[in-house]
């Protein structure tokens, strides 16, 4: 019974090379010859075939990702799963976060529907890449706004959302106070990042020599921190105080004061298109412009009732046509703050007191709270 | 194992009692004796630290609560009774198949039904137990109908099985927007589910390329031969990680500006690129494994190269490395965990951003366990069947 | 693959001459191939230049600014990329050739001890070889790591047996610090091994000729021993002072030290691939007929002794072609290091990337020294095959 797969394979492999190439040939070597040529075809053509709707965003140059993502329908945003706060998948499968959020936001800026976007996830090595081919809109996950960044990378910080630094977590039993404590010490630190480089460059300024463990991905470093493989671990702040509250003792563990560098961390997209610079940009600044007013997606409907307030009426797109200088409609932050919610809105949702993963609002308060939030005139 | 019918005498076999039993396996000699109660304590201390982990210590609450990630990843559960519908006409041909070609195996029939009802037995509610058990009715209505002895059904099992795969892909992936299957991006594939598609597509798309790259190697044409050595062993030279790498960070640079592919697609090609090269290598060996009397046979019956090639050869090589391919699939399904170093979201992928969510920060060892259980499951439990049927049916003997 | 000559008697329209169709047929592909590559490259360079990135490897020379975990050259955030690249290279190797070595000896075990008589070892190794070899390598790698070497005891609790403690910071052990005598031990270790060579070349002639092979395993070693011992006593000032670990502060300074992440990867390497190992060495004794076992046996041979001269010098022939794919393997394999913190190659290579922003350039590199590494396996290995295979009269 055996004998039955030989027609059957027959058929199969000579389907296979029909598919694998066209046209039949005298020569004695050509199944050999067809299918070899045709290599690469098969895997790449199913590519372009399956990829034709899940076509991805602008070219690189030109001043059209607008165009590209309304045409699209829904915008792309390089983003983070496992940062707890700033971007991670939850049990029911959707992302969430602070970055999302702003992501969101986009969304609603340019649709006027908060949930017209999509995450692609990135790891920190490929996110400037995945940029500067068009393959996301932008980038937003928690990336440091760099000279050689917004210059070689050819990328464009367009507002920092979050003022960070970078800082060190140690355990208080160790008796670590000041980095020079650490002479001798591990140091675990995530791959890829501008954290890796500021740890070599002010160890190596103050002359303190210690070991990095360097890990690929965030909960690995975090792990073997706690269970001791590391004398401290370092990334940014924000991320060592809200990862400090899921730690087994919290209160084991301490935040040293030193801050090694400075973190600003903003939505970036590619260099040579400015309108979609510009949305982004002012995208931000509008849930700056509504903590400023005390606008919130809850009072939003009547404060545009009520409001007297020439700027508060330009915000709300019922008077001037600031929308149509953005390339957008006239209510896009209206419809900003009404589906995402104000900076603060965002900020408590995210890391809020009432979180797992609190962060005390610090610089990122309004500049009338001794903050450096500032949201540019509305006019 | 065999049981004589005729009446001659079977050579005398050992008796032993239960003593004697252990006296000549365990205790044969004074060295024997020693390895036996190393190895006895070695088997029970790991045995006591396992199972009082696994009963007692480990919180297995973060595999129940997010086995819906596990298995099917972000895939929208609205749609879910697609991958439904994919398993359960599996189920259908895999006893079609069944029911047509195997006669005995009782054992491996045992352990597939059994499969469904272990998985049932677990912390699931009501309503997945039934979905489950499902697979086994469906299966079971499968073996019937191939049971219903029609030589022909042979014939139209094996083509079910081809049809099989890519259906089943259709219905995942969806065709079209809107009506009744709704296009659902690769990138909202995740979990063990990807892992079986990346795999699984994987070894779909380089069995043609492997061939043809095979029969490029042992062509005598000298440009090709050195461009499919050339590929193959490029290819088996670096490490599936590095291919990944590039396919996910170049191959954007390398199409044109408008065609943008998602990075799961990529990792498809770099996957299948990577098991077309060790393919290749397969067919080779099963090409290598025919005597030269079939050529010179096929020849002299007038048959031209080519038909030699696709009628004589190809068929006898191809399935002599049936077997093969199965390990070479088992060998795929694991090395597609590395896509999670690409952040895509593959059970392991899925695993590491599960320990991510505030809510299951340390329990790990739970995950990574349980992954590997998945694994072991699925990978023993092909290879177990593939050897046993292999040796029933006649496959890859020639 | 035969190729049938036709009378040339009657004329053949070329379209149809076979020796035309093959010419045409290969420079068909040529053609094709040629520019499907042009074509990809072409809009590479579109996309880059586009960036003004142009390829270069010029960035190999800039200053790296990271650290590097372990490094067995002088390496800091002030050398360059390329230099960080080495280090990179320089660990992969290293791991694979301990990792190699290792699997080796461990898969040897296994496979005979599935073999044994011993009802309990047989299953065991049985049991250890079906487990392992099921599951994704990552996966126990990342498990090992984070559940077995993170989970030992902190640096401040370490096991301690003498001078040697074993922590979650690594396995520390005493270790030999160079002084100004070193320079002069090393010709003399180098002279202790060509003795060694001259030993067991002359030993090999006696064993062809009387038949009767003395014990190599024992006089080679012994031999270079000897003239290393002598040299050390001889030398006015001991070429190495023992140096032995201590807690200090942080870390267990003094000695060598094995990171975790070492060990988790070479321990991880080790028994994944020994299983596969295993499996090939037990499919190579399975391939030599019983009766050589009897006969063995039959001459009064030990277990031990039939399998090192009858069995194994068989079974060889067998198992060095698969167990060379196993060496390549696990030389890829050290790549999953990135995983668990190993600074290997792919590792520093991820890093220079993310650093410097140059994709095409690092990865080209890396593929290329994978690649290379892959190569020198392969060779050296075809070099033993070919050795082993002489022994066939």
């Amino acid at each position: 019974m055996s004998r039955k797969f030989f027609p059957v394979f027959a058929l199969l492999i000579v389907l296979s090379m029909v598919l694998a190439a066209c046209g039949g040939s005298a020569a004695p070597e050509a199944p050999a010859e067809e299918s070899a040529a045709a290599e690469e075809a098969p895997a790449e053509e199913a590519v372009a075939e399956e990829a034709g709707e899940t076509e991805g965003a602008a070219p690189a140059e030109g001043g059209s990702t607008l165009a590209t993502v309304q045409e699209r329908g829904y915008v792309i945003c390089g983003g983070n799963a496992s940062v707890p706060g700033f971007g991670f998948i939850d049990t029911e499968g959707n992302y969430s976060g602070f970055d999302i959020d702003f992501c969101k936001a986009v969304a609603a800026a340019v649709f006027g529907d908060a949930e017209k976007y999509e995450i692609r996830p990135l790891s920190s090595q490929e996110r400037f890449t995945a940029l500067q081919s068009g393959e996301i809109d932008t980038l937003i996950r928690n990336t440091t706004w760099t000279l050689s960044r917004d210059t070689d990378l050819g990328s464009n910080f367009t507002a920092t959302t979050f003022y960070d630094g970078q800082g060190f977590i140690v355990r208080i039993a160790d008796g670590i106070s000041a980095l020079e404590d650490l002479d001798g010490g591990t140091v675990c630190v995530q791959t890829g990042t501008t954290t890796e480089a500021n740890l070599a460059d002010v160890m190596a300024a103050r002359g303190i020599s210690y070991e990095p463990v360097v890990y690929e991905d965030v909960e690995t470093g975090w792990t073997t921190y706690e269970e001791g493989r590391c004398d401290a671990y370092t990334t940014d702040k924000s991320g060592l105080v809200s990862r400090r509250t899921l730690l087994e003792n919290p209160d084991d563990h301490m935040i040293m004061d030193e801050t090694i560098s400075k973190e600003p961390l903003g939505p970036v997209v590619r260099h040579g298109d400015d309108q979609w610079f510009d949305i982004v940009q002012w995208t931000v600044y509008a849930t700056f412009f509504a903590e400023e007013h005390g606008i919130t997606s809850a009072n939003i409907d009547d404060m545009m009732a009520e409001t007297q307030s020439p700027s508060e009426k330009k915000f709300f797109g019922t008077e001037g046509e600031l929308g149509s200088f953005l390339g957008l409609d006239a209510n896009w932050s209206y419809n900003v703050v009404s589906q995402v919610g104000s900076y603060s809105e965002i900020y408590d949702r995210n890391l809020g007191p009432d979180t797992k993963t609190f962060i005390p609002r610090g610089l990122n308060s309004l500049y009338t709270d001794g903050g450096l939030l500032y949201a540019p005139a509305w006019r | 194992m065999t049981t004589s019918t005729t009446e001659t005498l079977l050579p005398p076999t050992e008796k032993y009692t239960i003593l004697g039993w252990i006296k000549r396996n365990l205790f044969n000699s004074i060295g024997d004796s020693i390895l036996t109660i190393v190895a006895f304590l070695l088997t029970f201390v790991l045995l006591k630290s396992t199972l009082s982990w696994a009963f007692q210590e480990a919180e297995w609450t973060v595999i129940v609560d997010n086995l819906k990630l596990f298995m099917v990843g972000r895939y929208p559960a609205e749609e879910l009774w697609r991958v439904w519908a994919v398993l359960y006409l599996l189920a259908g041909v895999i006893g079609f198949l069944w029911g047509a070609w195997v006669k005995g195996n009782e054992r491996v029939g045992y352990v597939l039904i059994g499969m469904p009802i272990f998985l049932a037995l677990l912390p699931f509610t009501m309503e997945v137990r039934l979905l489950i058990l499902a697979v086994d009715l469906i299966g079971f209505l499968g073996v019937i109908l191939g049971r219903r002895d029609n030589e022909s059904f042979k014939k139209w099992s094996i083509i079910a099985l081809l049809l099989y795969f890519p259906i089943g892909i259709m219905i995942i992936g969806g065709i079209g927007e809107g009506g009744l299957l709704p296009r659902v991006k690769p990138d909202l594939w995740g979990g063990l589910m990807l892992t079986i598609l990346l795999a699984v597509i994987g070894i779909i798309f380089s069995f043609p390329i492997g061939v043809g790259l095979a029969l490029g190697r042992q062509s005598d044409l000298p440009i090709i031969t050195w461009f499919s050595v050339g590929f193959i062993e490029l290819v088996r030279g670096v490490p599936l990680i590095t291919i990944l790498f590039m396919m996910d960070l170049m191959l954007p640079l390398f199409l044109p500006a408008t065609i943008r592919i998602d990075s799961v697609m990529r990792a498809f090609v770099a996957i299948t690129l990577f098991s077309a090269a060790y393919m290749a290598e397969n067919v080779r060996g099963g090409l290598q494994s025919i005597p030269k009397g079939q050529y010179e046979a096929a020849h002299a019956l007038g048959l031209s190269s080519f038909a030699a090639m696709a009628f004589i050869i190809l068929p006898q090589a191809l399935k002599a490395v049936i077997p093969i391919l199965v390990s070479q699939f088992i060998g795929l399904l694991k090395d597609t965990t590395l896509v999670m170093i690409l952040s895509l979201f593959d059970v392991l992928g899925i695993g590491k951003s599960v320990l991510g969510n505030p809510d299951y920060v340390g329990t790990s060892k739970e995950v990574y366990v349980f992954i590997a259980a998945l694994f072991w499951v699925l990978s023993y439990g092909l290879s177990y069947a593939s050897q046993r049927l292999e040796t029933s049916l006649g496959v890859g003997e020639r | 693959m035969a190729n049938i000559e036709y009378s040339t008697e009657e004329a053949i329209p070329f379209w149809r001459d076979e020796r035309i169709l093959r010419i045409l047929g290969q420079a068909v592909f040529l053609v094709v191939t040629v520019s499907f590559f042009a074509y990809l490259y072409n809009n590479m360079m579109t996309a880059l230049e586009a960036q003004g990135m142009l390829p270069s490897f010029k960035f190999l020379t800039h200053t790296a600014g990271f650290d590097i975990g372990e490094s067995f050259i002088e390496y800091d955030r002030s050398d360059t990329y390329g230099r960080a690249l080495l280090v990179g290279l320089i660990n992969t190797i290293y791991v694979s050739i301990v990792g190699i070595f290792f699997a080796t000896i461990l898969g040897v075990v296994l496979g005979v001890s599935r073999l044994s008589n011993n009802f309990l070892v047989a299953k065991l190794s049985s049991i250890y070889l079906e487990i392992l070899r099921n599951i994704p390598l990552l996966v126990l790698l990342i498990f090992w790591y984070s559940g077995v070497f993170i989970a030992l005891p902190r640096v401040k609790e370490a096991i301690n047996w003498g001078s040697v403690y074993l922590s979650n910071r690594g396995l520390a052990i005493p270790w030999g610090i160079p002084t100004e005598t070193w320079g002069i031990y090393t010709i003399i270790l180098l002279f202790a091994l060509i003795f060694a060579l001259v030993v067991s070349w002359r030993l090999n002639i006696i064993g062809e000729r009387t038949g009767r092979p003395p014990l190599r395993i024992l006089w080679v070693p012994l031999s270079f021993f000897t003239v290393a011992i002598i040299g050390w006593i001889l030398l006015p000032q001991a070429p190495l002072v023992l140096d032995k670990p201590e807690l200090t502060g942080l870390n267990f300074s003094g000695g060598y030290v094995f990171t975790p992440e070492f060990m988790a990867l070479f321990s991880g390497l080790v028994i994944y691939t020994a299983a596969f190992i295993g499996e090939i060495v037990r499919a190579g004794i399975m391939s030599v007929s019983k009766g050589q076992h009897e006969a063995a046996k039959a001459l009064g041979f030990t277990t031990l002794q039939t399998l090192r001269l009858v069995v194994f010098p068989q079974a060889m022939r067998v198992i060095v072609p698969p167990l060379t794919s196993q060496y390549l393997n696990l030389t890829k394999n050290t790549s999953l290091a990135v995983a668990i913190g190993y600074p290997d190659l792919f590792a520093v290579g991820g890093t220079t990337l993310n650093q410097s922003g140059r994709a095409v350039e690092v990865i080209t590199l890396m593929m290329g020294l994978y690649l290379l590494s892959s190569l020198i396996t392969s060779v050296f290995m075809n070099f033993y095959n070919n050795k082993i295979k002489l022994v066939e009269r």
